[in-house]
């Protein structure tokens, strides 16, 4: 059995009533903590011991209705599931409680959640089918074929990766990691006929998967192991295999690796750049920088490209490995 | 004395070009020490993250086969950046945890004579150094102590997320929230560690292309993050990283409406200084932010 110890915590909780506030503040609250409780407990017990203002939301404390997500330290968790033992671990005794997104809070840990459920909206997250309206049988999904959502269907919507997501912050179109592993739910779905006009949407310059920085961000704070930047991967994929592809700049960056690797094994960088980009938008958007580099002699010249060893079996590989075309 | 530390160096790409200084440092560092390394000289690129969008299977074949190489040499694969290894260690998850996928990769494989066994582990160098060769020894080593220093560490995605995959591939498990690998490091060495909100967040290399502007906004930000905690200088086990923040200073300062620049080091170069190495030996005149404290 084990013992139940207590702990003296200081919490750093955000507080902030959109209504009245003009700017939000933090408030200190020390709290001796059990080490039976979550975060779920001390959102409680700051309402109920220390102020009956205080709000977050909550509903079916069992990490299934994903209401409950805030941050603590910074790092993305679903109150009712997160052990305090775990985040004294980690963060020490002084811990900051804070919405999920600072700038969209309406009321302590509220926040204004419009922005990802209009992106959710957005990539269609339902079944398009052209189903006959008669069917003589039912339409049965294999084991397998389920297996395909790669557990993608396990989303709660808690919106912990979209406000994780550092892109998010930045780029108001990007679609989010959330929207687009529900995108892939549907694509993957042998039921679905929607994946091309899906496709079309996340695909698009700025919006779409391209613009995603891959910084797993959405793949560790993930509750449900959803592995958002997996499907993120995957949807890149389809744009291929399906032929959406725009011949853009983040279309050729991708297809420049495979040119480059055939013909040197390793990468050329600046033969990179300019597939990508084009000549002429090369040299105006990176000129500058590289020109600082080649004087600091971090520019390759190409004739001393190097290359790799056994070159040769690398051509084969990519001649037989090859199950793409651009 | 205990048995000689020696690694397959899978170099990546960006050692052998637009930053030099980090092969050169990462030799300076293994001779110091008395590590050995052998270069993969077969390897290709990894893909660097993009490959496997356009073609995922070709990407497990070609990261399959570096890694191959170091089997045949039956070493443990050391990797110098973030996202080599991340790939890398990527694809040996994978196929060991994938029967069926393995044997369609070695039957490509196959066709020109390799085989992947999945008898080769696979570290970055960062860890290398703490987990086999030891935070302790290393600092008995340090003959120049940093502690005139505030050092910024600056962590680099592909080493500390996804943090199932990373604990896999080291010894001492890292918490992508609180990641401290790095910080250890500094204070073995006899720096200051400043601890900033950016140090495990993006520095938008892989977006550089596709979206400028948000990739110069998360430069400018960890910059600022870095400045902002009074650090003098930065540090990264990333190539990549270091060619962000080194280089892309204008348009960070542009789009985050400040200046901001520092001097950025290679995790190598740091342990190098403090081992006393030249600074021409580890390549510090490479760089385009200037490294004017030495
Ligand atoms: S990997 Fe991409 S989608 Fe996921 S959090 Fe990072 S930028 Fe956002
Ligand atoms: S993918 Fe995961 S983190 Fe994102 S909304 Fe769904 S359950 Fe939450
Ligand atoms: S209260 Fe429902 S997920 Fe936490």
């Amino acid at each position: 059995m084990t013992t139940i110890t207590t702990q003296t915590i200081t919490f750093n909780v955000f507080r902030f009533n959109s209504e009245t506030d003009y700017l939000p503040y933090y408030k200190k609250v020390e709290m001796e903590v059990t080490s039976e409780e979550v975060v779920l407990d001390i959102l409680n017990r700051i309402k109920w011991e220390v102020d009956g203002s205080f709000s977050y939301r909550r509903s079916c404390r069992h990490g299934i209705c994903g209401a409950c997500a805030i941050k603590v330290n910074g790092k993305g968790v679903l109150a009712c599931k997160e052990r305090m033992n775990d985040l004294i671990e980690l963060f020490g005794t002084e811990l900051t409680l804070e919405p999920l997104s600072i700038k969209r809070a309406v009321k302590d840990m509220i926040i204004d959640k419009e922005d990802f459920w209009v992106k959710h909206e957005a990539i269609e997250p339902y079944l398009i089918s052209h189903i006959e309206e008669h069917p003589e049988m039912e339409c049965a999904v294999t084991p397998a074929q389920a297996e395909a959502l790669l557990d993608s269907d396990y989303c709660i919507q808690c919106g912990l990766c979209h406000y994780s997501c550092p892109v998010i912050e930045i780029n108001d179109d990007f679609i989010g990691p959330a929207a687009f592993a529900k995108a892939y739910r549907f694509n993957a779905d042998v039921r679905d006929d929607g994946i091309d006009e899906r496709l079309d949407i996340i695909n698009a310059p700025s919006a779409g998967v391209w613009d995603c920085v891959k910084c797993f961000e959405c793949a560790e704070v993930c509750p449900k192991e959803v592995n958002p930047i997996e499907k993120i991967t995957k949807l890149h994929n389809q744009i291929f295999e399906h032929g959406r592809a725009i011949n853009n700049v983040a279309t050729r960056h991708a297809v420049g690796f495979a040119h480059s690797i055939k013909k040197h094994g390793l990468l050329d960088e600046a033969e990179l750049v300019r597939y990508s980009e084009g000549t002429l938008p090369m040299l105006m958007k990176h000129g500058k920088v590289g020109f600082k580099m080649f004087k600091v002699g971090k520019v390759v010249m190409p004739w001393n490209m190097p290359k790799s060893d056994k070159l040769d079996e690398v051509k084969a590989l990519i001649k037989s490995s090859s199950t793409v075309k651009f | 004395m205990e048995k000689k530390l020696t690694y397959a160096l899978f170099t990546g790409c960006t050692a052998k070009e637009s930053t030099p200084e980090q092969l050169m440092s990462t030799y300076a560092v293994a001779k110091k020490l008395g590590i050995e390394l052998v270069e993969l000289s077969e390897a290709t690129c990894c893909g660097a993250s993009h490959l496997q969008d356009y073609d995922d299977f070709l990407s497990l074949v070609l990261n399959a086969r570096n890694i191959c190489y170091a089997e045949s040499r039956g070493m443990t694969m050391v990797t110098i950046c973030n996202t080599c290894q991340l790939n890398t260690a990527m694809t040996k998850h994978r196929l060991d945890s994938d029967p069926e996928l393995k044997a369609r990769v070695n039957e490509k494989l196959a066709e020109v004579g390799l085989e992947y066994k999945g008898t080769s582990k696979i570290t970055h160098f960062l860890y290398a150094l703490i987990d086999d060769f030891g935070l302790e020894t290393i600092k008995e080593k340090v003959v120049t102590p940093l502690s005139q220093f505030n050092i910024a560490p600056f962590y680099g995605c592909h080493n500390i997320r996804p943090s199932e995959l990373q604990n896999e591939t080291h010894d001492s498990a890292e918490n992508a929230y609180n990641p401290n690998s790095l910080d250890e490091l500094i204070i073995a060495l006899g720096g200051v560690n400043v601890d900033y909100e950016e140090k495990n967040k993006c520095c938008g290399f892989h977006a550089e292309l596709q979206a400028p502007h948000t990739a110069a906004v998360l430069t400018g930000k960890a910059l600022m993050g870095a400045m902002d905690a009074n650090a003098d200088w930065m540090v990264t086990p990333c190539p990549l990283c270091h060619l962000k923040l080194d280089t892309q200073y204008e348009h960070a300062s542009h789009a985050v409406g400040r200046d901001v620049k520092m001097p950025v080091l290679h995790m190598q170069q740091m342990v190098g200084l403090a081992l006393g190495c030249a600074p021409s030996e580890l390549g510090l005149q490479h760089h385009v932010s200037k490294v004017n404290f030495v």
